[in-house]
């Protein structure tokens, strides 16, 4: 082929932002999914390998929606007449369509057990939440300023907040000894902390249910941290991509609630993102959705969602699904009843294993607390353990310092992404492991 | 639920500055369409759409590989058994069936004279989000790539609008149909450098938009060179790259990097889609293609903000493996694209109105500068608004694609039926002949200032219809319903 010189680096640049490491992949979060990739338990093929219990997959309801479209063929077809499929492979409108946008509106209403009333105008879709929190933070912020975050929180957040938009994350520290919750304290010690950093803060970004910690926000400390935003006049953002996956419908309290209580009054600054990847479990078909209370943003927000509108082939296929009504009660009800119980059995399991957690009422995971096995009560030790419960136990879990939690022992475990039997394999593996050590404990 | 809009709320620059793009005149012509959309028996008196590059010509080969394919669908009873595993599919790598699909039918494209490799296609948001990718991935703010003119409008909204970087129009000019030439990118290049601008590349579009032009293999080969010797990325956009229905045959940068040795490879990026070649623009199937093993590696973590639907992807890569179907598709459009637009521009000729030679595109390029009364942009401007308003076909002026020169327009014909052509070509007529005979043309004066700028209304969507605000709108009650 010639002369040719191996170039260590490529001659010509690439962006500050493709070389940059705030893509956030080097870190523990993604690390054990590797393990996992490349022993993945496998029931009878692979029965010893890694069960991924690190991955936040909703897959307990998916019988419910192969049974509605078995039942339902026109959500096969593009509706009567040949011109229906045209019309759909051409729509890419950023409006999104109308009767999808509708069905989302009242599927976000139900989940709120009709709590809240939602405008179908006012929402915009975009491929997945990771891109409504991205296109949402270049809306809110510049290159430069900062969004105060809960911690524990998302790791994906590093990437999808700050990545490229330029825009810093400062945390907003939350520890055990009030259950994690976010005090005002902590907002205001986070807001001065951006300030002496010369940053300006623009938003306060929730998440609601929590994600690691699996528990909605109680309706005080949201009435705080709205009055807080307020105060600041700054944005909130409210992450609800786990509204659905509330085990008990009376106990989720969303920020539409709490705006609707005060007839709107400031309700231009606050924004929710919601998608369908957690609720309904299909990560696959990229749904995600702003709503915003602020009409600029909206305008803004749609222009924006060119870059990432969501399949008109899919937003038919949901349209169809979501504004059956029948379907969304059994479904919304149903997948409740089938997290809680998982929920259930995967606390119980630990229980008996001798591992507390964190007492939770939402998500697809739950928040475990092996502070007491630590050797160091450090992010090492932390990270010794992981490697430990990886390695030898063979379970990928989500360490709580990639999660950004400031006291070290914690760790993010899903339930909801595996079979029953699995979960038990998983359990029983854990339980062997604390009776192993409980055994070196003592000399045995 | 109407709230009132205080506005003490901040946004971002990028929120609040105009580079967007929608007030551009390209859209303002949408807006005529949209108040008074024609439609063969309701509103025949209508504004015809000229001004959306879609292709709408082979639905029916589509449709009744859907009705023999049902397995390609997660929601047929023949295709539920994939519903789990697709829904739970969201792995940025995209489905290894559908990447090899699309590389597949890539190289189909082009002859089979070159072949991709899947695993260095990223997949995103349509050919919208993998241009705006690929700036993320090759410049930062500040940073300029250098753009032949004339180019797609939209350019400024997908390449300069989040990233912060900006574009260099390199003139091309009618002497010689609009060719790019290599004293126009040294001359542009050296320009930027003086001004201490770093160029970080170039984009190219081919084949062009709006020429509908193929780039000659001499030309490629040179653009190439020029990018090597100066060390600069290059991304072409191939996105009409399946639409080429006559000769010369489309020589693809893939193809011409092959036979360029001394070409640093990494340099090397193709953005595609199948809105154009597929008219599937609903489906949002973007692709970037690189030689580059970095653009590829952060690229593809970057495509987590506009992966392709599973569905999407698991319908698509039943259909482009299909290689009896693919070959039949592609044959025959480029044949109805080609019989449209000798149809179209035969027409024109007959009232002695020409068009730039093409070869690809769902679109061409006329000349009207015999027709402007003053041979300037205010000119190009004032006959446009005439078209619109007395001639009501919505056709894109030149202006809003940069062009150096007054009096070309870009005229959309794969976006409907024959019969709707006929009628267009019938108004064209006979605006030519009454212009040539002196009549004056009446203008309603309401609709002379159609250079509406949105800034000038309130932004408040329940004033206008929501289709007014986007750019990409086929509507629902659209032309294209067959004439009966």
């Amino acid at each position: 082929m010639g002369l040719e010189i191996e170039q260590e680096h490529p001659c010509v640049e690439l962006s500050n932002i493709a070389t940059s490491e705030t893509h956030g992949e080097n870190s523990p979060y993604f690390a054990g999914w590797k393990a996992y990739d490349e022993n993945p338990y496998h029931e009878i093929t692979n029965p010893s390998g890694v069960i991924q219990m690190g991955l936040a997959e909703n897959q307990v309801s998916f019988d419910l929606l192969e049974k509605y479209l078995e039942e339902h063929s026109e959500a096969s077809t593009w509706g009567k007449g040949g011109s229906s499929f045209r019309d759909n492979a051409l729509f890419q409108d950023y409006h999104g369509l109308k009767s999808f946008r509708k069905a989302m509106a009242s599927f976000m209403e139900k989940i709120r057990g009709n709590k809240a009333k939602f405008d179908y105008e006012r929402i915009v879709l975009t491929a997945g939440a990771t891109a409504a929190n991205e296109l949402l933070t270049f809306i809110l912020a510049n290159p430069g300023d900062a969004l105060l975050v809960p911690t524990p929180y998302y790791p994906g957040f590093d990437r999808d907040l700050r990545w490229r938009t330029g825009v810093n994350i400062i945390p907003i520290h939350c520890d055990s000894s009030n259950n994690f919750q976010i005090t005002l304290e902590a907002l205001e010690t986070a807001y001065k902390n951006a300030e002496s950093m010369n940053m300006k803060v623009k938003a306060v970004l929730i998440t609601n249910p929590s994600n690691p910690l699996g528990i909605s926000i109680q309706r005080s400390v949201l009435e705080d941290i709205l009055n807080f935003v307020t105060r600041k006049n700054i944005h909130l953002v409210s992450d609800e991509i786990y509204s659905g996956s509330v085990f008990s419908s009376h106990e989720f309290i969303s920020i539409a609630e709490i705006l609707e209580s005060r007839q709107y009054k400031d309700a231009e600054r606050c924004h929710i993102v919601y998608s369908l990847s957690k609720d309904l479990g299909l990560p696959g078909f990229r749904v995600g959705t702003i709503y915003s209370y602020n009409d600029k943003v909206v305008t803004t927000a749609r222009r924006m969602s060119s870059f990432t509108l969501i399949s008109s082939q899919t937003q038919h296929l949901l349209a169809s699904m979501l504004s059956d009504e029948s379907f969304t009660d059994n479904y919304i009800k149903v997948n409740r009843e089938r997290l809680r119980k998982r929920y259930e059995m995967i606390i119980e399991g630990l229980k008996s294993a001798g591992i507390e957690c964190l007492k939770g009422n939402a998500g697809l995971f739950c928040w475990m607390n092996m502070s007491p096995m630590l050797e160091s009560n450090t992010r090492e030790g932390e990270l010794k353990l992981w490697n430990e419960i990886l390695n030898e136990v063979k379970l990928n879990i989500s360490p709580g310092c990639s999660c950004h939690c400031s006291e070290p022992g914690w760790f993010r475990v899903c339930f909801a992404n595996m079979s029953e039997e699995t979960l038990e394999l998983a359990l029983k593996r854990i339980r062997d492991f604390m009776n192993n050590k409980d055994r070196k404990d003592i000399g045995i | 639920m109407s709230l009132e809009n205080k506005n003490h709320q901040l946004l971002s620059k990028i929120a609040t500055n105009d580079k967007h793009g929608e007030n551009s005149p390209y859209f303002d012509g949408w807006k005529a369409y949209e108040s008074n959309p024609f439609h063969p028996t309701k509103n025949p008196q209508g504004v015809i759409q000229m001004g959306l590059a879609e292709n709408q010509l082979c639905f029916d080969l589509i449709e009744e590989w859907i009705r023999n394919n049902p397995k390609a669908s997660i929601c047929t009873p023949e295709g539920v058994n994939e519903f789990r595993h697709i829904a739970n599919f969201q792995d940025y790598h995209g489905l290894p069936e559908f990447r090899n699909a699309v590389a597949n039918f890539m190289s189909k494209v082009r002859g089979g004279r070159v072949r991709f490799d899947p695993d260095r296609i990223l997949m995103s948001g349509g050919a919208t989000g993998a241009n705006e990718l690929i700036m993320f991935c090759l410049a930062d703010p500040g940073d300029a790539f250098l753009v032949p003119s004339p180019y797609y409008p939209a350019f400024v909204r997908d390449l300069c609008w989040r990233t912060g970087v900006q574009l260099i129009p390199v003139q091309c000019h009618s002497s010689n149909n609009f060719k790019i030439t290599r004293e126009a990118l040294e001359e542009a290049h050296k320009k930027a450098q003086e001004e201490n601008i770093n160029v970080k590349g170039l984009i190219i579009t081919n084949p062009s938009n709006p020429l509908g032009t193929t780039l000659e293999k001499d030309t490629l080969k040179s653009i190439v060179s020029f990018i090597n010797e100066n060390n600069i990325h290059l991304v072409c956009d191939e996105i009409y790259s399946g639409t080429v229905f006559n000769t010369p045959t489309y020589v693809s940068v893939a193809e011409v990097i092959q036979e360029m040795e001394e070409c640093k490879k990494d340099l090397i990026h193709i953005i595609y889609s199948l809105s154009k070649d597929m008219g599937l623009p609903g489906f949002r199937v973007g692709l970037v293609y690189s030689y580059n093993d970095e653009v590829v590696n952060c690229g593809r973590k970057m495509s987590s903000f506009g992966l392709v639907s599973s569905q999407t992807q698991h319908f698509l890569a039943a259909m482009l493996s299909d290689d009896i179907f693919v070959d039949k598709f592609l044959e025959e459009s480029s044949r109805r694209l080609r019989e449209r637009r000798e149809f179209f521009t035969k027409g024109l000729e007959k009232v002695n109105i020409t068009c730039l030679p093409s070869n690809a595109g769902l679109f061409f390029w006329m000349n009207l500068r015999g027709l402007l009364k003053e041979k300037t942009f205010e000119g190009e401007m004032k006959l446009w608004r005439l078209i619109i308003n007395e001639v009501k076909l919505n056709v894109s002026p030149g202006s809003a694609f940069n062009c150096s020169e007054p009096g070309w327009y870009r005229v959309c014909f794969a976006n409907m039926d024959h019969e709707t052509v006929e009628i267009a070509l019938r108004r064209i007529r006979a605006f030519v002949n009454g212009r040539e005979k002196g009549k004056t043309v009446e203008i309603k004066r309401w609709k002379s200032n159609l250079r509406l700028s949105f800034s000038s209304r309130r932004f408040d969507e329940n004033v206008m219809s929501p289709h007014m605000m986007s750019p990409h709108s086929p509507m629902p009650h659209s032309p294209l319903v067959r004439a009966t």
